[in-house]
């Protein structure tokens, strides 16, 4: 397995969130500020290594008929762990973020690694797998987060920077509060993949011309 | 008399106020995943108001156990094997008994057990720790929401693929605009309440 394709495949080609279309719900939930989406995808990122590691590690035991129950029970492991010490450590994302973090169970990405990649591959490629797959997925996070919480309260990384108040940018007269709600979500993460495919659909055509 | 207000309550927040996907965001891989034609999303909604409501019922005293025995961190665990268990059994039993609704519901069924509306609505009942009678009504009444956005989103979608947008927002984009302006509009149930 070639590390640097592993690497542009996670975190740009096969972007699991923005690309891959995987994960959706914290996606559009949880985005209302940098500290949420960085502390969402650090999670993510952590239970996807653990769990690909170990899938892939048993993946000559689990019996292929009964595979998708044992991968949620040991992604469901790793889950309740993160969650306690979540609770124990960072009481204040695990507030934030609620419901969503025993929901990550059910978080198609993780469940998609270990069927699509840690069930076929070695330990050290799951490993790295993991961790770019989970870095593109922060990173989609990051973005969105960025931009909800700069156009919705005119803030930029509210919850770490500055003393958990953020940078206050825009004037809170003018901001555009529905971009914090629901409504905001589905239209920023449509927008961004639209940016998204037509970056991806450019480099083809140039290709194509050239030929 | 009480008890039917609080139920109606419950009822009335899970399908419009606080809609499980459009204000809660919970099963949206569902509703963009088999919202292109208005026949499938029905299909999919009725099994997931199926499934939802008998995980309620399931969950309930599943949960009430693990608290007695002081074993709450266990849920999610617990939870989403049930749910598991749960939608295979129920493809098993329909399949024998109702076939004609097996064959409806079709690749749906074990798609639902990843689908985080369920184990949302169980997590949710333990942690507000509702009594049973409330626990099915909002399991039911929330898959009936998920019903409501999911067929309203596929029937603009429907119409949407004949529309003209532009190159990059075709298809996913194009669709989760749409998403939020449905999405604009239940927000107009907020702070709604009747009884």
């Amino acid at each position: 397995m070639n590390v640097k394709k592993q690497f542009i495949d996670g975190l740009i080609a096969q972007n699991p969130a923005l690309v891959q279309l995987l994960g959706m719900c914290p996606l559009l939930a949880i985005t209302t500020s940098m500290f949420n989406g960085l502390g969402m995808g650090l999670a993510v990122m952590v239970i996807l290594t653990c769990s690909n590691v170990v899938i892939s590690a048993l993946r000559k035991i689990i019996p292929g008929k009964v595979r998708i129950a044992c991968y949620i029970v040991v992604i469901a492991g790793f889950v309740t762990m993160v969650d306690l010490l979540l609770k124990g450590f960072v009481p204040a994302l695990s507030a934030s973020l609620g419901l969503f973090i025993p929901l990550i169970v059910v978080n198609c990405i993780i469940l998609g690694r270990a069927e699509g990649f840690a069930s076929k591959n070695g330990i050290g490629a799951s490993a790295l797998d993991g961790i770019f797959q989970g870095f593109g997925n922060m990173v989609a996070l990051t973005i969105m987060s960025i931009i909800r919480e700069f156009l919705g309260a005119g803030t930029f990384g509210g919850g770490i920077l500055n003393g958990g108040a953020g940078y206050q940018i825009l004037p809170e007269n003018v901001v555009a509060l529905g971009m914090i709600l629901p409504v905001g979500g589905f239209l920023t993460l449509g927008v961004v993949i639209a940016v998204v495919q037509y970056f991806m659909s450019k480099p083809k055509k140039n290709k194509e011309v050239a030929k | 008399m009480e008890s039917i207000t609080s139920l109606l309550s419950i009822a009335l927040g899970a399908v419009l106020v606080n809609n499980f996907v459009l204000s809660q965001f919970l099963g949206i891989c569902p509703f963009m995943g088999v919202s292109k034609k208005v026949e499938t999303a029905l299909g999919m909604g009725m099994a997931v108001i199926f499934v939802m409501g008998v995980a309620s019922a399931v969950n309930w005293p599943i949960n009430q156990f693990l608290n007695s025995k002081g074993l709450g961190f266990m849920q999610t665990v617990t939870f989403i094997l049930v749910i598991a268990s749960l939608v295979q059994f129920v493809e098993m039993f329909l399949q024998k008994a109702m076939p004609s609704l097996y064959e409806a519901l079709g690749v749906y069924l074990p798609l639902i057990t990843t689908n985080c509306a369920v184990l949302g609505v169980t997590l949710q009942n333990a942690q507000k720790s509702y009594n049973f009678g409330e626990s099915l009504t909002y399991g039911i009444t929330g898959g009936v929401g998920f019903l409501l956005a999911i067929v309203l989103f596929a029937s603009v979608r429907e119409r949407m693929e004949f529309a003209k947008c532009p190159k990059c927002f075709e298809g996913f984009p194009i669709a989760l605009v749409a998403a939020s302006l449905i999405s604009l509009a239940f927000m107009g149930f907020s702070g709604l309440k009747v009884w």
